[in-house]
């Protein structure tokens, strides 16, 4: 027996759609088959994590505000992943933007510096992530190192580094030797978008951020040249795009929205740097560009669909006693089935045995 | 047995796990396929490893779990990128991403127990030898074996007939497909084979490194691995010599951390991560492009009609 | 000569009602075919006639819809290459079963039965190459050797497995006149032993030298067979066509004028590990003419197209003048600004991207031009070029604005060429022009190249093909190992001193070269 693989020629936008609600459900499934092995209902566990929380306007909010830097992430490794580039320390450039964006936070502490410091701040955390970015680039463009690894290894670095900082030189004199930084100033926190609400103007940079993408990845040629680059690189060199300037571009932009969202999340939701500041957003946002299919609106759902998890899983602890790693697990699922069903979409898929072919 | 002594054994001990699991990852990447899922099936091999081996009390039956577990996750990579000609690197980080969890999930119960130190083996005579008697005979069998697995490995391919034909088809799938090989079930057992390898490799961690079980305890070995085997242009010799030095450059931070020399110790943990992109980025200047990379490696197979 | 063998007896391979179908085409449409023993036959055929599909699922690579084989009058499933040799077949593909990064005897070794172990094969190696003389370094690697080199060891792994039939597909179309001159020789010697061989190919010429009886397919037909000794090559061209191919005009008056490119001493190192440098390479291309580059595949084509489309930069600007502005540093998007046009050897994947509409595949050449602005794509200009290339291009398409990759191979090379002499061009310089593309669209072709320059432009063709250089160009030249042969008019070249300076003997002999 063995696999037959025939191209489909007429793979439509809707299958696409289609393939990624059938990829979901697949790995709901496959989920409530596991809690279903830890002896717990998985109905009782669909319920906790999708209906309750979709229920109950705390925790919509509280999804918009776990989706923002989410769908900031992705939306940047977007333009990475369509040109065929490996990104995947955006959990690095999103620590690095908190870091840069976050010393100026501590250097105005206490002064009655003005409105500038908080656009400067989101400025320095786009700067600090594209920077970080722009090291695998780089090391790529310059010297043929592999960009997986080398991006994948500046999370470790970029992680100790603030690690240093929040128990070394930043450390809240007051703070009774906790490592963490002061709380920020008024003047350096990203302010709620409605007051008493909890959802910060990070949303409004994501909602940009998507609006701009789509016009970008849809209209321009720079959109095209990604695309391209992607899809036939030889091709994309023929048509005058050079590959380097590509890999530093994209990068920089991944990196830089990555780092807009490290500052966003430290300024607008924790308010100080501490050693930790992401569960993994920037992983997680891998699978949020795949589930959305690299589309801008693609991610912005799917954002919100994986901060459910998220915020389900979070629940689930409290109420089923399951795991937070069920929620990882899970995104692993889902990622797979989104692949899968990619290739579904990509390729006729027939198991035959000798004999039988027609 | 001087500071010094202990110093090179702890050397060995951390370096193991990183060449059997680059060993592992060599070979599939030699018949083509590149699994970056090996920090995935590692850390599955290190719960499940040591799940196993506190429910039975038994070291032997942990290390077949560890295995176990490393090769089944392999066999749905397999699925996805033969099956369905995935992407292999989004298949790989997914693959990654679900072992983290599952991982902590079966590991979960035995978080706080601890395993007894397995005895090491020790080789008549040639243990009497100073200095490099005890550090070369007188070790677990997983440090023999992993240096055997060196051996086998580099005959295997080199050697035989079976490893002329996987490194045919890493290659060049097309022409092995014109050819008759047997493309799609030489690269199942490679993928196999390095699951199986990187379950070993946690085992090791879980069972003989640490002797106990924490979410994550892989912290990049798995990445590791995979740049060794850049590294090492895809010959288990140099990945031998690769595992080793990083190795002793993982052990000799955590010594110079105790040592407290005045650096942060953030900087010291640092050095094993920028160590390797300095690697890598030493190979490129010298080398160009990644030298000795098999023709096919990453791409999915789609023999035409 | 060959040994006369009477078809009589039962034939070594019997081929009844053979079909394959690939969704609504039929690649094969019930083919019957018959081969005596030690029988050399030739099976002639348009690209797209059927020739591959039928000699793939004869060798057990693709499985047949329907029909049935018959061996030695035996019906066999031939389930894969493996089964194929164990029965006593053997085939050299057109393009290379190799590992380049192999050494010859591990190459010849992977595809032998088991008991082949290195170091018998590297004793019958020695053995085979003095009995044929087929010399073969067995521990070279095989990205070292010439074109004819690889091809002999496709052979002498078929011959030590001391086959019945020898499949060759297409064998000569990388190889110089004098090394398709040497396998002719061989395979008559095989022929005499008693080995049938199965010649696919679509040169006639070759097909009389070799064979007796000839299998002309169209259109997944098989149309006649024939004796091609006994028939004209008019006729054997109607029967391969289906109807008669027109000649191109060439007669029009040509006056060149201005120098639209001029390369002086350009050297270029090899690009990666396999490449070939280029050195010292000089010509001149006039407004009004064609200046043709011929040379066997892999010595330096590929290179001097990236040097001269600026894909890869040489060092010095003045290397490459073109429109009398030196351009050698030049990327290719500032050529193309400069009136030149471009059309690469790969159709798919680097003149235009398989899974992109056709309007998509228009902004590849023309982002510098009108199907964008300040950076924004203006896809409805996009869609009317695609579309007016279609139409004056004679571009076959499925409905509306297809990928690029459901066209046939003709179609998309009428498509990629439209979409640059569409432009105008002063300059174009397109590398194989008809390379695997029916009788038709090459005519279309070629007839395209032959007005553009006749209209005021310089064309330069690299092309494998010498009939259709012989056909088109005005002035040629010969590229071998990266070093081009004076260029001169096309009535003082002869194929034999074409087929010296592939070989690199004309230099070797013919001393200092004038630009």
């Amino acid at each position: 027996m063995r696999f037959e693989l025939t191209p489909r020629t007429n793979s439509s936008t809707v299958m696409r759609i289609f393939a990624s609600i059938a990829a979901f459900i697949t790995a709901f499934l496959i989920a409530g088959f596991v809690i279903w092995l830890m002896g717990r209902s998985p109905l009782a566990a669909f319920d906790v994590y999708v209906l309750q929380p979709l229920s109950d306007p705390w925790s919509l909010q509280e999804l918009i505000v776990k989706a923002t830097p989410m769908a900031l992430i992705a939306i940047g490794l977007s333009y990475c992943f369509r040109a065929n580039l490996w990104n995947i320390g955006a959990e690095g450039q999103y620590v690095i933007g908190a870091v840069l964006g976050g010393w100026l936070a501590l250097r105005t502490h206490g002064t009655d510096a003005g409105l500038w410091v908080l656009p400067l701040m989101l400025l320095l955390g786009i700067l600090g992530g594209a920077l970080w970015g722009l090291i695998p680039a780089f090391l790529k463009t310059r010297f043929g190192v592999n960009e997986i690894l080398t991006s994948l290894m500046l999370v470790y670095v970029a992680q100790l580094t603030l690690d240093y900082l929040v128990r070394g030189p930043w450390r809240d004199p007051q703070g009774f030797n906790f490592p963490q930084s002061v709380t920020f100033d008024p003047a350096a926190t990203l302010p709620p978008i409605l007051e008493a609400g909890r959802v910060h103007y990070g949303a409004v940079f994501a909602a940009i951020a998507v609006v701009v993408t789509a016009v970008i990845l849809g209209r321009t040629l720079f959109g095209y040249r990604l695309k391209l680059t992607g899809d036939a690189p030889r091709a994309a060199r023929f048509a005058g795009f050079s590959s380097k300037a590509t890999t530093l571009a994209v990068f920089a932009i991944s990196g830089g929205l990555a780092g807009l969202a490290g500052i966003s999340e430290v300024s607008g939701q924790i308010g100080q740097l501490q050693p930790s500041i992401s569960p993994g957003y920037g992983f997680t946002a891998i699978t949020v560009a795949f589930l959305g299919r690299l589309n801008p609106i693609g991610i912005l759902v799917a954002s919100l669909v994986v901060a459910l998890t998220f915020i389900g899983g979070e629940s689930a602890q409290i109420m089923l006693k399951l795991p937070l790693d069920l929620t990882q697990a899970f995104q692993g699922i889902l990622l797979l089935c989104v692949l899968a069903a990619d290739a579904m979409v990509s390729y006729r898929i027939r198991f035959v045995t000798r004999g039988g072919g027609k | 047995m001087t500071t010094f002594e202990a110093i090179l054994l702890t050397i060995v001990t951390a370096s193991t796990p990183l060449l059997i699991a680059a060993l592992g990852e060599l070979v599939t990447e030699r018949s083509g396929v590149l699994n970056l899922g090996v920090e995935g099936m590692m850390v599955m091999g290190a719960a499940c490893s040591f799940a196993a081996a506190v429910t039975f009390d038994s070291t032997l039956l942990g290390v077949a779990a560890g295995m176990l577990a490393g090769a089944l996750m392999a066999a749905l990579f397999a699925l996805l990128v033969l099956g369905f000609a995935a992407n292999q690197t989004g298949s790989g980080l997914a693959l990654t991403i679900l072992g983290l969890g599952l991982s902590g999930l079966i590991g979960a119960p035995f978080v706080g127990a601890r395993r007894d130190p397995i005895a090491p083996v020790d080789i008549p005579v040639l243990s009497d030898i100073p200095i490099v008697g005890r550090l070369f005979f007188e070790q677990d069998l997983f440090v023999y074996a992993s240096i055997v697995l060196t051996v086998l490995v580099g005959l295997y391919l080199m050697r035989t007939r079976s490893g002329l034909t996987l490194r045919s088809i890493g290659e060049n799938h097309t022409s092995a497909n014109a050819l008759g090989l047997p493309v799609w079930r030489v690269r199942f057992w490679a993928i196999l084979f390095g699951g199986a390898c990187a379950g070993l490799a946690g085992a090791y961690l879980a069972l003989v490194y640490t002797r106990f079980w924490s979410p994550g305890m892989t912290a990049g070995r798995g990445w590791i691995a995979l740049a060794l085997v850049v590294f090492a242009a895809w010959r288990p010799g140099w990945v031998l010599v690769g595992a080793y030095i990083f190795g002793a450059a993982t052990v000799l931070q955590l010594h110079a951390q105790a040592a407290q020399f005045g650096v942060p110790s953030q900087v010291l943990s640092a050095v094993p991560y920028l160590a390797t992109i300095v690697a890598l980025l030493l190979l490129s200047i010298r080398h160009g492009r990644a030298i000795g990379a098999p023709g096919s490696l990453g791409v999915p197979f789609v023999p035409d009609r | 000569m060959k040994a006369d063998v009477p078809p009589s007896g039962t034939p070594l391979v019997e081929l009844k009602g053979i079909s394959k179908r690939y969704g609504d085409l039929l690649a094969n449409n019930g083919i019957d075919l018959s081969i005596e023993p030690g029988e050399i036959q030739a099976l002639l055929g348009e690209n797209g006639a059927g020739k591959s599909t039928l000699v793939k699922i004869l060798y057990g690579v693709i499985e047949p819809s329907a029909g049935v084989i018959r061996w030695q009058g035996r019906p066999v499933t031939i389930g894969s290459p493996v089964e194929a040799r164990a029965l006593g077949l053997g085939m050299v593909f057109q393009h290379f079963s190799l590992f380049d990064e192999l050494s010859v005897a591990e190459n010849i070794a992977v595809a032998l039965s088991s008991e082949w172990s290195l170091s018998k094969v590297r004793e019958k190696l020695g053995e085979i190459s003095r009995t044929y003389g087929l010399a073969l370094d067995a521990d070279r690697a095989v990205w070292t050797l010439s074109a004819g080199e690889r091809q002999r060891i496709e052979i002498v792994r078929c011959l030590l497995q001391n086959p019945r039939l020898l499949i060759l597909d297409e064998p000569t179309s990388v190889l110089t006149p004098q090394e398709a001159e040497h396998l002719f020789t061989t395979l008559d010697r095989l022929s005499a032993e008693g080995c049938s061989i199965l010649y696919i190919s679509h040169k006639l010429e070759e097909v009389r030298r070799l064979c007796r009886r000839a299998t002309i397919l169209r259109a997944g037909r098989v149309v006649a067979t024939i004796d091609p000794r006994a028939s004209s090559a008019r006729e054997i061209a109607a029967l391969m066509v289906g109807s008669a191919v027109g000649e191109i005009r060439t007669d029009a008056p040509h006056h060149p004028q201005g120098e639209m490119l001029r390369v002086s001493n350009l050297s270029m190192p090899p690009a990666g590990l396999h490449g070939q440098a280029l050195r010292d390479i000089s010509l001149v291309a006039r407004a009004g003419e064609i200046v043709g580059i011929a040379g066997v595949a892999g010595n330096g084509q590929s290179e001097l197209f990236a040097a001269l489309s600026g894909e890869r930069l040489p060092d010095r600007a003045e290397s490459v003048v073109i429109n009398g502005k030196p351009s050698g540093t030049l990327g290719i998007d500032p050529r193309r600004r400069l009136g030149a046009a471009f059309v690469p050897e790969e159709r798919l994947g680097h003149a235009a991207a398989p899974s992109h509409s056709l309007s998509e595949n228009t902004l590849i050449s023309h982002a510098a031009t009108e199907v964008s602005r300040s950076g924004f794509i203006l896809m409805n200009a996009a869609r009317r070029v695609a579309r007016s290339i279609v139409q004056s291009f004679d571009v076959r398409t499925p409905e509306g604005d297809p990928q690029a990759r459901k066209l046939s191979g003709g179609n998309l090379q009428k498509f990629v060429i439209g979409r640059e002499i569409i432009r105008r061009p002063k300059l174009l310089i397109v590398d194989q022009p008809t390379w695997g593309v029916d009788a038709g669209a090459a005519r279309l072709i070629r007839q395209a190249l032959v007005d553009l320059a006749r209209e005021g432009s310089a064309v330069v063709v690299v092309s494998q093909d010498l009939d259709e250089l012989f056909e088109v160009a005005d002035r040629m030249a010969v590229i071998h190992q990266g070093t081009l042969s004076p260029l001169k008019p096309i009535g003082e070249w002869t194929k034999e001193a074409v087929g010296l300076e592939m070989l690199g003997v004309a230099q070797a002999q013919g001393g200092v070269h004038a630009v």
